[in-house]
């Protein structure tokens, strides 16, 4: 039997919601949900796990700490220090208050750049990427429940139509992969 | 899905579904664009092109072309710099500060504060660029291994802390806002049938799918950019004043600078935020989305910084006599009663006093009076900072260096031709980018739209 996607397409996101929950508990299991905009309280429905960014942009952080002082402290206490007015220049923590400004800035600069790169891969989302929704609807008004038939095998292809019917699905659409 | 107070005005009015809200936004840019705006575009080009022939034309010369002298080595250069910076600082605020703190509010206008953001931010950025005088070894301001021994820039400077404030803040805001885009460029690709528009928008929006994962990575992203971007917003022009505290010029070396920058800031990016929207909102019919309630929240934050701002001027005004420095009682002395005593007075009048008016919430909600309002604070925001360089510098220690500033046509053709260039850009995102964050809009619709709001009420009733 050839495998086969079936596509449900909802309204209204509390709708698919309720339709996810409904396979999800009769032991279907659900693929993807493509949405125009974040629906809230669905990823612990589908098993979409929480993601790791936030950490990322902390460690992209403190990589851009340690190298901002570093940096500081080689180019203007170690390779060349400045007496200026007689303050302090021979040890990076004696003229750390000077430095927290730039520290700071090159701190925000590495977590936020690092982070939105490690997003932008993550994602697959880079310029020149083909769009990969499979409605050109998603992105506007629709919301549409993926579900493959080779993910379940307890279920026919006919019985998950027979479940969505029973949700309040606007369009239902199989195509044979 | 949670529901709201009743008692909180709609945020989009009328019945609008997801579709509406993706035509009203989509169809002005697949569609020819009004006359007014190629109107507005030729003449915001023609300033454009004018204050670029005199940035050539200084560049070509020097700065000697323009008005300033060695008692004033500060002029209308860091004025200009120090208003646009400031302007720069309401998108960020708006787009991160409101996120923290749920505003629902903020979608409605993050996207085009943060466009305005980003252009004031170019524009602040050419001005330190070409006071330099020598532009082109403007990457002297980096640490960079270089020919002259082992020397480095000097970090204790603020003028360097300054480089990396406004080189992170301008790459980070833009980051910020591209990341908001990327859905909303996949909206336009979707939709539009023009195969040329398809093609242009498909690359922009990198081929976004929009699954859950996608969605979640969004929201953590977002949220964690507004987290570091809050206090880079705060940083930013807390530096930028360092620039002047940290110096021994009265007038300039006071503590208070920092905060009292910032909440400037705040209130003239508020104030052009408004300049800007209220056009926006009549010409490309966005009255729906962009109501009185969402002008009336700006005015409170307008008339609140502006109440600061306001006690800033006066604390310093009491602690220069308190002080017993009879260097710093001058410097206030004669901004107030000296020969630029005009310039301060316009400052006191625009900034401090006219913002008391919108208490009244009948010329709070009043857009011609907020439209007007928004202009004053601009120019006051503007003579803030000639009063704070020009009149501190012009009468120094020395009596026998006592000169005033008079600007050229040079300065003049480079402050207009700075608003010329940021008029073409804004015009141009106007233009061609979603002006609304649909994605984020479509997401309260059912929450906060008008007609959801009477449904949810009547269902309440029965």
């Amino acid at each position: 039997m050839a495998n086969k996607v079936i596509y449900a397409v909802y309204e209204d996101p509390e709708q698919l919601k309720d339709g996810a929950r409904k396979l999800v508990s009769s032991g279907v299991r659900v693929k993807d949900v493509f949405s125009p905009f974040p629906v809230h309280g669905l990823d612990p429905i589908i098993g979409v796990k929480r993601t790791r960014l936030g950490i990322v942009s902390f460690m992209f952080g403190i990589t851009g700490t340690c190298l901002a002082l570093l940096g500081i402290w080689y180019f203007n206490i170690f390779d060349w220090p400045m007496n200026i007015g007689g303050k302090p220049s021979q040890a990076l923590y004696k003229n750390l208050p000077a430095f927290i400004p730039v520290t700071f800035e090159f701190t925000v600069l590495c977590a936020a750049h690092g982070m939105a790169i490690t997003y932008l891969i993550r994602n697959k989302t880079l310029p020149g990427m083909p769009a990969r929704n499979p409605d050109p609807r998603t992105t506007d008004d629709k919301f549409i429940m993926e579900v493959r038939t080779a993910d379940n095998h307890g279920h026919s292809a006919e019985a998950i139509v027979g479940m969505l019917c029973e949700t309040h699905v606007f369009e239902i659409n199989e195509r044979q992969c | 899905m949670h529901s709201e107070a009743a008692i909180r005005e709609p945020l989009i009015l009328g019945h609008k579904t997801y579709a509406d809200i993706t035509n009203d936004i989509v169809g002005p840019i697949e569609n020819k664009a009004p006359r007014g705006w190629y109107v507005l575009m030729t003449l915001a080009s023609l300033v454009a092109a004018y204050g670029t022939g005199c940035i050539l034309y200084l560049i070509s010369k020097g700065i000697g072309v323009w008005g300033l002298n060695k008692t004033v080595d500060w002029a209308w250069d860091i004025t200009n710099f120090v208003w646009w910076v400031g302007i720069g600082h309401a998108g960020t605020l708006i787009s991160a500060v409101l996120l923290l703190f749920r505003q629902k509010w903020r979608m409605a206008i993050n996207r085009s504060a943060e466009a305005m953001t980003i252009f004031a931010v170019i524009m602040a950025a050419t001005f330190p660029g070409i006071h330099m005088g020598r532009i082109w070894m403007s990457y002297w301001v980096l640490p960079l291994p270089n020919q002259f021994g082992s020397l480095w820039v000097n970090f204790n400077s603020p003028l360097l802390w300054d480089v990396f404030a406004i080189s992170t803040y301008f790459s980070v805001s833009l980051v910020f806002w591209y990341i908001g885009l990327i859905p909303d460029f996949a909206t336009i690709r979707d939709k539009v049938s023009k195969p040329m528009m398809k093609k242009v928008y498909g690359i922009l929006s990198f081929g976004w799918t929009g699954n859950a994962k996608a969605w979640t990575r969004f929201e953590e992203v977002s949220l964690v950019l507004a987290g570091i971007a809050t206090p880079l917003v705060f940083s930013v022009h807390s530096v930028v004043s360092f620039d002047f505290a940290t110096s021994v010029i009265p007038g300039w070396h006071t503590t208070i600078f920092p905060p009292y920058f910032v909440s400037g800031a705040v209130f003239s990016g508020f104030a052009m935020v408004q300049t800007l929207l209220l056009i926006m909102r009549k010409v490309m019919h966005l009255e729906a989305y962009i109501t009185k309630k969402h002008i009336e929240y700006m005015n409170i934050v307008i008339i609140v910084t502006g109440s600061i701002v306001g006690v800033a001027y006066i604390t310093e005004l009491f602690i220069s006599w308190y002080s017993g420095v009879e260097y710093e009682s001058y410097a206030f002395i004669n901004r107030a009663t000296g020969p630029y005593w005009w310039s301060y007075w316009a400052m006191m009048s625009c900034n401090v006093i006219s913002p008391q008016l919108f208490w009244f919430k009948k010329l709070r909600t009043n857009l011609a009076f907020t439209f007007f309002m928004s202009i004053i604070v601009n120019i006051g925001m503007w003579f803030e900072r000639f009063v704070i360089i020009v009149t501190s510098l012009h009468r120094d220690y020395m009596p026998s260096a006592w000169t005033m500033f008079h600007p050229t046509w040079v300065d003049v053709g480079v402050f207009l031709g700075t608003i010329g260039i940021f008029s073409t850009l804004y015009l141009l995102f106007a233009r061609y980018f979603p002006v609304l964050a649909l994605n984020e809009v479509k997401s309260i619709l059912k929450v906060s739209g008008e007609s959801y709001k009477q449904q949810a009420a009547q269902h309440h009733h029965h």
